[in-house]
């Protein structure tokens, strides 16, 4: 065999996929990379927060209180005395925790649900979403107190309860997309390859309902975060002195008018992630639409 | 045959010269349609005859201010109707001039029509837009236009839904609603290629009768010479945006000189395979066969009693108009859809009553080749993946042997190997079809059903496709189940036929026997509706010596 061949079969033994493809579109795309920097930085500071914050969280230094950014207080403290950076700093880890947790779920259970419940059809389906209806038409609150009530008040049963609550919609949307996708040949193509069930939703349902489904997910994270925040306000999520994003938010704005640094950072750091996320949401779904951009 | 009228006048209704199109994207200038010229006489039939991607649908869009500008920008060139260029009218001017002095008739009846409307609603629209006529009196009009065209008891139906009326019944309406106004040029976008062999010879025959009644130019956009061949006096060939031969129909057929133009000719199915047929034992045995399709609270039989055999090695075509159950059939012998009752036996294992495990088993022996082969390919996929797959799935191969395998299935289905992580979006019809054959035949299978697999495609890709499956027959030694509603294709591939009428078989013979002697008077007028198959058959040296 000549030259070419060889590098073609050498090409094709690297193996494809969507995921690398999409890297490589993804990687052409500024403004989601530059999302996806950002994001990657407020991860790593998350991460590294216990050792790198400049004070302690829990630090008060009452003589100091309230006073606006400057060289030993980057960013301000607050009324007690707390520094805002480090306040900020370990905010970021329950919010950004609360965020992808809660929402890693909502994503695992809302489209395999959605899924199965579309390429079954029928019974099966109908089953299926009659639960969903039904979950929809609980108000979220009461099952949220509920479950804080049953099980204690808990970080990781806050994801879990935020996520089980966002699935629902994750559901009807991929339960809608695999429901048109199922009728098209190229499904019927795998049955007849002797395909099962579980491989056609998961290599040829789910990679073509990904669209729709990413920009979903990226709009979910900012509104579970923002629950997060509604939910500590009203004191059933994180509690002081331990601290998150939305938690310093409302803070910020009882006393907006005397100490606005304490609104206007956290809320920076809030909306630099979201737009973020949009971006990279924008991003990736482009990006996982082979027919997009021409390589 | 013809159907012409005496007395006609032949001045240009429509003159077009040196017409230039082109498209503006990101991705640079394309130049759709390049200098072009033609005429439309009065009286008289112009058929532009291009491949997709021709320029023929731009190249006359464009003359009624029909091609969304930007991307699409009118480099020059001139139409003139009665003098007036149509290129220079504002918006407001083609308006009162469409629908009124012009008239259309697309492609696809079954989307052309508003599903929330009665077809009465939408024929009088038209009519009161552009006349001074009460509805009363444009309700008329209608009636007598439907009756014209041909739909059964017009006054009962007019208040009718068109999803109430069959794909020609629609095409006729459609048609009706363009006369109604009684336009001097008609534009007709492919108007039978939806439809069904039967029904598409009783519109064209339609739209003669009607153009030589009412003495109208028709401008009949097609891609199968054959279609045209029957009804236009001046035959436009394009290519790649130019013009490459223009002549009247009898130049064209008897002595076209340009290359593409003979390649065209060459392209249409007639002719029949050329080796017999091997006597053996059948590999599949339908014995009474029965699918029924639960509609709201009808059963509907799509199938019904159906029993036939395709022996060891043979190609069988199916052959049946939209409606006779001959997919049905192909889906229930792979188990893609329940058969309500019946047999259906494949080398001793009778399918229908197999479970899951082995149904795999199964399907690695029969393959099934899709019609639309934009749909039957996982967009998300690449060559190299959709091809890997059965590979991997059935166990012949694994993950580190499995790319050799890969570009050798590529070579036998005819791509080139460097396209191999490319994905469906950017192959061309037929190179999609070729991925979806070499899918199917990955697994080596002894039994292949394919569903209409050129029927999507353009004449001489159709051509091309029919050879590849050929060759990999004998290649593979493959047992097929050929699905068609065109005669002329089946008979370049199979060696016996079905023909299937309303979910029952109406006859069955071996190919030549059928076209020699169809028994049943459904068969013979199924092989006369074959377009083009009178003029084609009157004098088949005259064709033959221009496809040197």
């Amino acid at each position: 065999m000549s030259a070419p061949q060889i590098t073609d079969i050498a090409q094709a033994e690297q193996g494809t996929s969507l995921w690398r493809d999409a890297w490589l579109r993804l990687r052409r795309n500024r403004l989601a990379v530059c999302g996806l920097a950002v994001l990657a930085f407020f991860i790593l500071v998350a991460l590294l927060t216990p050792w790198i914050a400049p004070y302690g969280y829990a630090q008060q230094q009452l003589a100091v209180g309230a006073t606006p950014p400057s060289a030993a207080h980057w960013l301000g403290t607050d009324i007690f005395g707390r520094d805002l950076l480090t306040q900020i700093m370990y905010g970021g880890r329950v919010s950004l925790a609360v965020g992808f947790i809660a929402t890693a779920v909502a994503l695992l259970i809302g489209v395999t649900w959605g899924a199965v419940a579309g390429y079954a059809g029928g019974k099966v389906d109908a089953v299926m979403m009659r639960l969903v209806d039904i979950l929809y038409a609980l108000p979220f609150m009461i099952f949220i107190v509920l479950l804080m009530v049953v099980f204690g008040r808990n970080m990781l049963l806050l994801f879990l309860a935020i996520g089980a609550v966002e699935w629902l919609t994750m559901a009807r949307i991929m339960r809608s997309q695999v429901q048109s996708l199922r009728q098209q040949e190229f499904v019927e193509a795998a049955i007849s390859l002797g395909l099962s069930p579980a491989t056609i939703i998961r290599r040829h349902l789910v990679p073509n309902a990904l669209g729709p489904i990413i920009v979903y997910t990226t709009l979910t994270i900012p509104s579970v975060m923002l629950l997060e925040a509604f939910l500590s306000f009203l004191g059933l999520g994180v509690q002081p002195p331990q601290t998150s994003w939305g938690l310093l938010i409302s803070y910020g704005a009882e006393s907006m008018e005397e100490y606005p640094w304490l609104l206007i950072f956290p809320g920076l750091a809030l909306t630099l992630t979201l737009f973020s996320l949009n971006f990279l949401g924008d991003g990736l779904r482009d990006a996982l639409d082979v027919r997009g951009a021409k390589d | 045959m013809r159907w012409t009228c005496a007395a006609r006048r032949t001045d240009p209704v429509l003159k077009v010269e040196n017409l230039s199109v082109s498209f503006v994207t990101r991705m640079g200038t394309n130049k759709a349609v390049d200098d072009i010229s033609f005429t439309v006489e009065t009286g008289r039939i112009t058929a532009v005859i291009g491949e997709s991607g021709s320029g023929k649908s731009v190249a006359c869009y464009s003359l009624l201010g029909l091609i969304p500008q930007p991307p699409g920008r009118i480099d020059g060139g001139r139409a003139l109707f009665h003098g007036q260029d149509l290129l220079q009218m504002t918006a407001a001017e083609l308006r009162r001039i469409r629908g009124r002095d012009i008239a259309m008739v697309f492609q696809d009846p079954m989307t052309c029509l508003n599903p929330y409307m009665t077809i009465g609603q939408q024929l009088v629209e038209p009519l009161l837009y552009h006349k001074k006529v009460s509805r009363a009196q444009a309700r008329d009009r209608a009636l007598e236009l439907l009756d014209e065209v041909g739909i059964r008891d017009p006054a009962s139906t007019i208040d009718n839904y068109p999803h109430q009326f069959s794909g020609g019944m629609r095409q006729r309406v459609m048609i009706a609603m363009a006369l109604i106004n009684e336009p001097e040029l008609l534009i007709a976008d492919e108007p039978t290629t939806a439809l069904d062999v039967t029904i598409q010879a009783q519109i064209l025959k339609l739209l003669a009768t009607l153009q030589a009644k009412r003495n109208i130019g028709i401008l009949f956009i097609s891609h199968d010479l054959a279609v045209v061949a029957d009804i236009a006096d001046q035959i436009v060939v394009m290519q790649q945006g130019r013009i490459v031969e223009t002549g009247n129909r009898d130049a064209i057929f008897r002595h076209a000189s340009h290359p593409y133009t003979q390649k065209l000719l060459q392209a249409i199915p007639r002719g029949g395979k050329p080796v017999a047929l091997p006597t053996s034992l059948p590999l599949v045995t339908v014995r009474n066969l029965c699918t029924s399709f639960q509609s709201g609270n009808t059963v509907v039989k799509a199938v019904d009693d159906v029993s036939f055999e395709v022996l060891r090695g043979e190609v069988l075509g199916l052959v049946g108009e939209s409606g006779s159950g001959k997919s049905t059939i192909g889906r229930s012998l792979l188990r893609l859809v329940h058969a309500s009752s019946g047999q259906i036996d494949f080398d001793g294992i009778d399918v229908t009553a197999l479970q899951r495990r082995e149904l795999k088993n199964l399907r690695r022996r029969m393959q099934f080749i899709f019609q639309d082969p934009f749909a039957s390919l996982n967009p998300r996929m690449t060559v190299y993946d959709t091809l890997a797959e059965p590979l991997l799935l059935h166990g012949i191969e694994t993950r580190s042997t499995v790319g050799a395998h890969v570009l050798r299935l590529m070579d036998d289905v005819g791509l080139a190997r460097t396209f191999v992580r490319k994905y469906p979006h950017e192959f061309s019809g037929g190179q999609r079809q070729r991925i979806a054959i070499g899918r199917a035949l990955a697994t080596r299978p002894d039994f292949v059903v394919a569903d209409e697999p050129v029927s999507a495609l353009d004449v001489t890709i159709q051509a091309q496709i029919l050879e590849l499956m050929r060759e990999l027959g004998r290649e593979y030694g493959l047992t097929m189940l050929f699905i068609s509603h065109d005669l002329s294709v089946v008979r370049q591939l199979a060696d016996r036929i079905v023909v299937l009428y309303k979910g029952k078989i109406v006859e069955q013979a071996a190919t030549e026997d059928l076209f020699q002697r169809p028994q049943q008077a459904y068969t013979q007028q199924l092989l006369r509706s074959i377009p083009g198959s009178t003029l084609l058959a009157a004098d088949p040296s005259g064709t033959d010596t221009t496809l040197s």
